[in-house]
């Protein structure tokens, strides 16, 4: 068959909602467009995990370390699926680590702004899983199987790291006006970040029109947003906090709440590096690989060693 | 570049006693102890395996999904591999 065949044949199996799998003949383009996509989702996870660190030893109880522990060993877990998923396309795990660590990679912005109180973290679960969920649950559908099949995976998980991020803010809410304020003072500083996770808007969207009609995205950056918003409002009053946004109201035709224009200009300063914390971020994350460098390499000398060494052979 | 030269490996999970082991994915590792090791802290915090098999990915040998109908078609004219290819008098039972 020739490129032209194949091309028509691929489209027909994303229309007949045929999942594509590693080996499978696929557009370069499809090729290219998931490969950054999954390793920029792999690398928010794992750059995702540097905000909370600072609150592992921080946190104000046994209890809430332990789950604060687990909540990021989940996100080294959700990094290494959606690696995995890359690799399948015939991009080498050293190559997407250097395209993180030179600053060639993205990751998601929501990540270069600081955590400043334990309140960040209730917030950080509420909001930013919460936005996070709300993005990945149509990519369990979406056309490229290892993608779809580590998207499951990490749905599953990730409901619990929104409910523990909402379980904070509940208790500091009903705590002392000290906490309540603090829970305050968290929301009005993600929340507006939180909105930017959903990206740019459609009509600037470069990668949108394309991305759907691959299939791999279901929903367009505008719809989820306006979903999120829906959702989460009722959530913040009933934590009895106050959402920043004065525009913010129901809007009875629509059926959908009406917001606030959203500060695109700051978006594209934190992508393009100038965020609060994107150097910080970023130089964690190239120290932590540096200085694992003998780690790896004595494992690798340890397994070859073993290698050379008779097997021993079994008694009886 | 960094040189991070561990191997690939396929992860296989028997999720209670009594089922088969499944492909669940794959991770990278020096070696098939720490394979293991690893693939139960990626692939099972939540109970989700009694026994772990890890397979070097090299040493997978797979067919061609190019030639899927090729491969696969001998089997689709031999319907009568299947019982309900037999049509049988209602008077026969227990068959």
């Amino acid at each position: 068959m020739n490129e032209q065949e194949l091309r028509v044949k691929f489209d027909q199996r994303i229309a007949d909602e045929e999942k594509i799998e590693p080996n499978d003949w696929m557009p370069d383009d499809y090729r290219k467009t998931l490969i950054r996509q999954i390793s920029q989702h792999a690398h928010s996870e794992i750059v995702g995990m540097l905000p909370e660190g600072n609150w592992i030893t921080r946190a104000p109880s046994l209890k809430r370390k332990a789950i604060l522990l687990a909540k990021v060993q989940d996100e080294a877990g959700h990094g290494l699926y959606l690696y995995s998923a890359a690799e399948t396309m015939g991009i080498d795990r050293d190559t997407m680590y250097d395209e993180l660590h030179s600053g060639k990679a993205k990751y998601s912005s929501i990540f270069n702004y600081p955590t400043l109180t334990w309140a960040d973290m209730g917030t950080i679960g509420w909001l930013v899983d919460g936005a996070a969920i709300m993005n990945q649950v149509p990519l369990c559908r979406t056309s490229y199987g290892p993608y779809a099949r580590a998207m499951v995976r990490v749905c599953k998980e990730e409901s619990f790291h929104q409910r523990q991020g909402y379980d904070i803010l509940l208790t500091l809410c009903k705590g002392s006006e000290a906490q309540k304020n603090m829970a305050q003072d968290a929301l009005n500083r993600w929340w507006w970040p939180s909105l930017m996770m959903f990206g740019p808007p459609d009509a600037e969207s470069t990668h949108t029109q394309q991305s759907m009609e691959w299939k791999i995205k279901r929903f367009s950056n505008d719809e989820l947003r306006q979903r999120f918003v829906d959702m989460t409002v009722p959530q913040a009053e009933l934590l009895g906090i106050k959402i920043p946004d004065a525009d913010l109201k129901w809007n009875a035709e629509k059926n959908h709440y009406d917001f606030g224009p959203i500060d695109w200009d700051e978006f594209w300063q934190v992508v393009k590096g100038n965020g609060p914390c994107n150097q910080e971020r970023l130089s964690a994350r190239v120290d932590a690989w540096n200085n694992g460098a003998w780690v790896r390499e004595a494992a690798m000398s340890y397994a070859a060693k073993k290698m050379n060494q008779p097997t021993p052979q079994p008694q009886n | 570049m960094s040189t991070n030269n561990w191997p690939l490996w396929e992860v296989f999970i028997r999720s209670k006693n009594g089922l088969q082991h499944r492909h669940v994915g794959s991770l990278h590792a020096s070696d098939a102890t720490t394979a293991v090791e690893n693939a139960r802290d990626v692939y099972t915090r939540r109970m989700e395996g009694t026994s772990i098999w890890v397979v070097r990915s090299e040493d997978i040998t797979a067919s061609d999904p190019q030639f899927k109908s090729e491969f696969f078609d001998p089997a689709e004219s031999k319907i009568y591999r299947h019982p309900t290819f037999f049509e049988l008098p209602d008077e026969v039972k227990h068959m």
